[in-house]
């Protein structure tokens, strides 16, 4: 489940310490935007040793590598992998031949470094016009794709348009990269809000790209995670309702009924699947030893 | 009867101050006080020798007592607290004769008991009238609370007041009154504004801080402290100002209507008074200027002596009603006792302030901490000074989790009821030495005690040595 | 390794080390100035001299400034430091 996606910089030793501890489902170690051109080797060198050094507990880690147009990526990925990181976030994905290019690099590197074939998943950042146009084939261009990712301040450049808190002019975009995600049965991951001080409107924010159908959100500050994770879990009406659907169906089995019905509402497939999604994520938050809930949520109140 | 004196030297001399005599301040205009340094200067000039200063806290704006040390006009030195830059000239051996630690709780104690004597007390008023009514509320140098002089503005043999606001007699809204005061003088600047109520007293945005915090206050929750009628002290910095915050909301949204809030004051805590979270605010010290705003306006926000606050020789103080107290440590062992004097090189850094008194009264002490800062361990085997005693302490909240005191297994029950992320003080500290590898034992270089720290019962509990 | 020249790596931010390396002749010298000298001083000459020894540097003058750095911290920045002196290529 990756709820809350947090990105770090790579060259922070103070930071990277503590990635663990901030609640975030992944971590996002970067070694692209968040490094200048002559600290990349400083960065790289950091991140391996502290990968191989630093327990991380239950989250999960993410390393943006360096552009595919880039000196850098093959040497990322040397320096990385070794560590077995879940997750390999290429950036300014533009299409799969980008994705077979790193696929093959893959391949090649796991196979020299005994590493199981595939072991290496892929999560792509669609983040130019030529990316989010060119998503489906991205996302089915190999096995190691899991999902995803919309970087929304790089495409509005490439767009020619203003960034807006309110996000209409990247709604064809989100839509696109869900649709095209799902259409692919991978996943789809939000691009992050990028006022720190802004709660309210991270929370609308997030709410709408739920709303939308993504799985999670990219956060820039620690200050983001705790409200996103909130958002991206199923709340307990969802729960509930979930809970409902597996009891009407039961109950249709015993009585040897086809037709399933809940609150005057006929139960389908698509209904149940839904229903096994939501309660898969609540018992995996249930079971996890995430402790990210924040005293707010809790002024409910016993 | 005339009390005002038209100069410093005068009043000095009208006080009978000789050499060998003890002289005492306060520290309510904090890192921004002028008068310590002015009336030593003075005594120095006078010829004055061998005289001990018994202050309620130094800071680093007192440097200049450094240099009357070495000059042997002050022999010796008594406090509840001390910054760093002077803590290091001490752990360097700047004084022969050992400074002596009190908290906040035993310094009126034993001033008031005759245990301590205060030969002359100065006190920097903010507002003054000439027969030495004063308070600290009003004026350029307005701090607020004077809570720290009250004991000495009783018991001093001479009580002298200086002030940079003189104002008509009589001063109606006195804190400390006439009956009390022999001189006042007039000066151009007690302190400045910008030290007085300094910056300590941030929110953190330190994710771990924070994260610390959010933890410290579902503690409390989970307490079933937080009801109607919960009162609540917390420190200035870093993680426990945070709770305050964290604490807030779960009141404001619970609708809980708390007794009172205690101890130095902040902004948080009189958005709290504000909002409905307590009916009163018991202050003995402001630490920003919207405290020292509300002290002056609120009816509900009241000035409170330091032996009201926490002595325990009183009947009753603010601190044994306390509920809940959510403080700091440089140090905690794996049997909880905190040091708040030293660093991890032994150099004097702090003091407990009032941090001994409320942890001993207080129905739940928190101490919120991070596990290490920069590679030091804050969780260790064994502090290098004990400045209040791990019976005192309920629990140690960290980002790894939180260890809960073996005296307290009811709380440990609530917690775990709660959900919340329950360790154990020497798994604490087997995840600090995991993280920072394992340190060189510390290896003390000298014997030659610098400091006596005493505890609540006026006996002494610990000494500190001196440092390389 | 042979160090071609001076190199520097990290920085004075906490939790961070600052090593600067420099072609020596006749072994290995460290000056360390740390904020934890008194626990961890040891310890980190020891890992700057195993990591040189991994490196196969042999003749170096290190000069480290730590505010506290973690041990994988001093191992990336000196090995950093040391690539950087060595004009080793980053790119493939």
């Amino acid at each position: 489940m990756r709820r809350s996606m947090l990105f770090l910089p790579s060259n922070n030793p103070n930071m990277i310490g503590n990635g663990g501890l901030l609640g975030a489902d992944s971590i996002i170690f970067d070694l692209e935007d968040a490094v200048s051109p002559d600290e990349k080797d400083a960065a790289r060198e950091l991140l391996k040793n502290a990968l191989g050094a630093l327990d991380f507990g239950k989250c999960e880690r993410i390393v943006r590598i360096n552009g595919l147009d880039t000196p850098y990526w093959e040497e990322d990925l040397r320096a990385i992998l070794p560590l077995t990181p879940e997750l390999i976030m290429p950036p300014k994905v533009s299409g799969d031949a980008d994705i077979r290019r790193l696929d093959e690099k893959l391949t090649e590197l796991e196979t020299a470094m005994g590493i199981e074939t595939g072991h290496t998943k892929i999560l792509a950042l669609l983040e130019t016009a030529l990316g989010v146009e060119n998503a489906f084939a991205a996302a089915g261009a190999s096995p190691r794709m899991m999902g995803l990712f919309l970087g929304a301040e790089d495409l509005t450049a490439d767009l020619r348009c203003k960034r807006s808190k309110e996000g209409s002019e990247i709604l064809y975009a989100r839509g696109r990269v869900v649709c095209a995600a799902r259409a692919a049965g991978i996943e789809a991951y939000d691009t992050p809000f990028t006022d720190v001080q802004d709660l309210e409107g991270l929370e609308k924010d997030a709410t709408f790209a739920k709303g939308l159908g993504f799985s999670g959100k990219a956060c820039i500050s620690p200050a983001h995670v705790s409200a996103v994770n909130r958002i991206f879990s199923p709340s307990e009406e969802e729960i509930a309702y979930a809970r409902d659907v597996f009891t009407a169906v039961d109950r249709a089995k015993r009585l040897g009924k086809g037709v399933i019905a809940l609150r005057g509402k006929m139960i389908d497939a698509p209904i149940v699947q839904r229903a096994r999604l939501v309660l898969e994520a609540a018992s995996e938050i249930e079971g996890g030893e995430l402790f990210c809930v924040n005293s707010v949520i809790r002024c409910a109140g016993p | 009867m005339r009390k005002l004196c038209d100069t410093l030297r005068r009043a000095i001399e009208l006080s009978g101050l000789r050499d060998g005599m003890t002289i005492s301040f306060h520290h309510h205009l904090r890192n921004g006080d002028y008068v310590l340094n002015m009336v030593l200067q003075e005594a120095a000039r006078m010829g004055l020798r061998d005289l001990t200063v018994n202050a309620s806290a130094l800071f680093d704006c007192h440097e200049p007592l450094i240099g009357h040390i070495q000059s042997g006009v002050v022999t010796g030195l008594e406090t509840d607290y001390m910054s760093s830059a002077l803590g290091s000239a001490i752990s360097r051996r700047a004084l022969a004769r050992p400074v002596l630690f009190r908290s906040h709780g035993t310094r009126p104690a034993d001033i008031l008991s005759g245990r301590s004597r205060i030969d002359v007390a100065f006190i920097a008023a903010p507002t003054a009238d000439p027969m030495g009514n004063c308070s600290g509320k009003y004026g350029p140098s307005a701090c607020g609370s004077l809570g720290y002089a009250f004991a000495d503005a009783v018991k001093a043999q001479k009580v002298v007041l200086i002030t940079d606001n003189l104002v008509p007699y009589p001063l109606t809204d006195a804190s400390i009154t006439e009956d009390y005061v022999d001189y006042v003088v007039r000066v151009d600047a007690i302190g400045d504004p910008g030290g007085i109520v300094s910056g300590t007293t941030r929110m953190p945005r330190d994710p771990i801080a924070l994260r610390i915090a959010d933890l410290s206050a579902q503690a409390i929750d989970a307490s079933g402290l937080l009801r109607d009628g919960f009162s609540f002290q917390t420190g200035a910095g870093g993680a426990s100002l945070a709770v305050a915050d964290y604490v807030k909301r779960i009141m404001l949204c619970r609708k809980i209507h708390g007794s009172y809030a205690l101890g130095g004051i902040t902004d948080c805590m009189v958005d709290m008074l504000e909002s409905g979270c307590f009916q009163a605010i018991q202050d003995v010290q402001c630490f920003d200027l919207r405290a020292v705003r509300s002290i002056r306006e609120n009816p509900g926000h009241r000035e409170i002596s330091a032996a009201q606050y926490a002595s325990p020789d009183a009947k009753s103080t603010a601190a044994s009603s306390l509920d809940a107290v959510v403080l700091g440590a440089a140090q905690i062992d794996t049997d909880f006792n905190v040091n708040v004097h030293t660093d991890s090189n032994g150099c004097i850094i702090g003091g407990s302030g009032g941090h001994t008194d409320v942890a001993a009264e207080a129905k739940l002490t928190i101490i919120a901490a991070p596990l290490s800062r920069t590679r030091m361990s804050i969780v260790v085997d064994k502090v290098l000074t004990v400045s209040t005693p791990g019976s005192s302490i309920d629990m140690l909240v960290t980002q790894y989790g939180i260890a809960v005191n073996p005296s307290r297994p009811d709380l440990k029950i609530a917690l775990e009821q709660a959900d919340l992320p329950l360790s154990d003080i020497h798994e604490l500290r087997r995840k600090a030495v995991a993280i920072n590898g394992a340190a060189r034992p510390y290896v003390r270089r000298s014997d030659q005690v610098v400091a006596r720290v005493l505890g609540r019962d006026s006996k002494v509990q610990d000494v500190i040595y001196a440092v390389e | 390794m042979e160090l071609k020249h001076g190199a520097v790596a990290g920085t004075l931010e906490s939790s961070d080390i600052m090593v600067t390396v420099l072609p020596g002749a006749g072994g290995t010298r460290i000056s360390l100035t740390s904020t934890v000298e008194a626990y961890y001083g040891d310890s980190i000459r020891e890992t700057i001299r195993q990591v040189l020894r991994e490196l196969g540097v042999e003749n170096v003058r290190v000069e480290a400034v730590d505010h506290g750095a973690l041990d994988c911290t001093i191992r990336a920045r000196l090995s950093t430091a040391v690539r950087r002196a060595c004009g080793e290529e980053h790119t493939s």
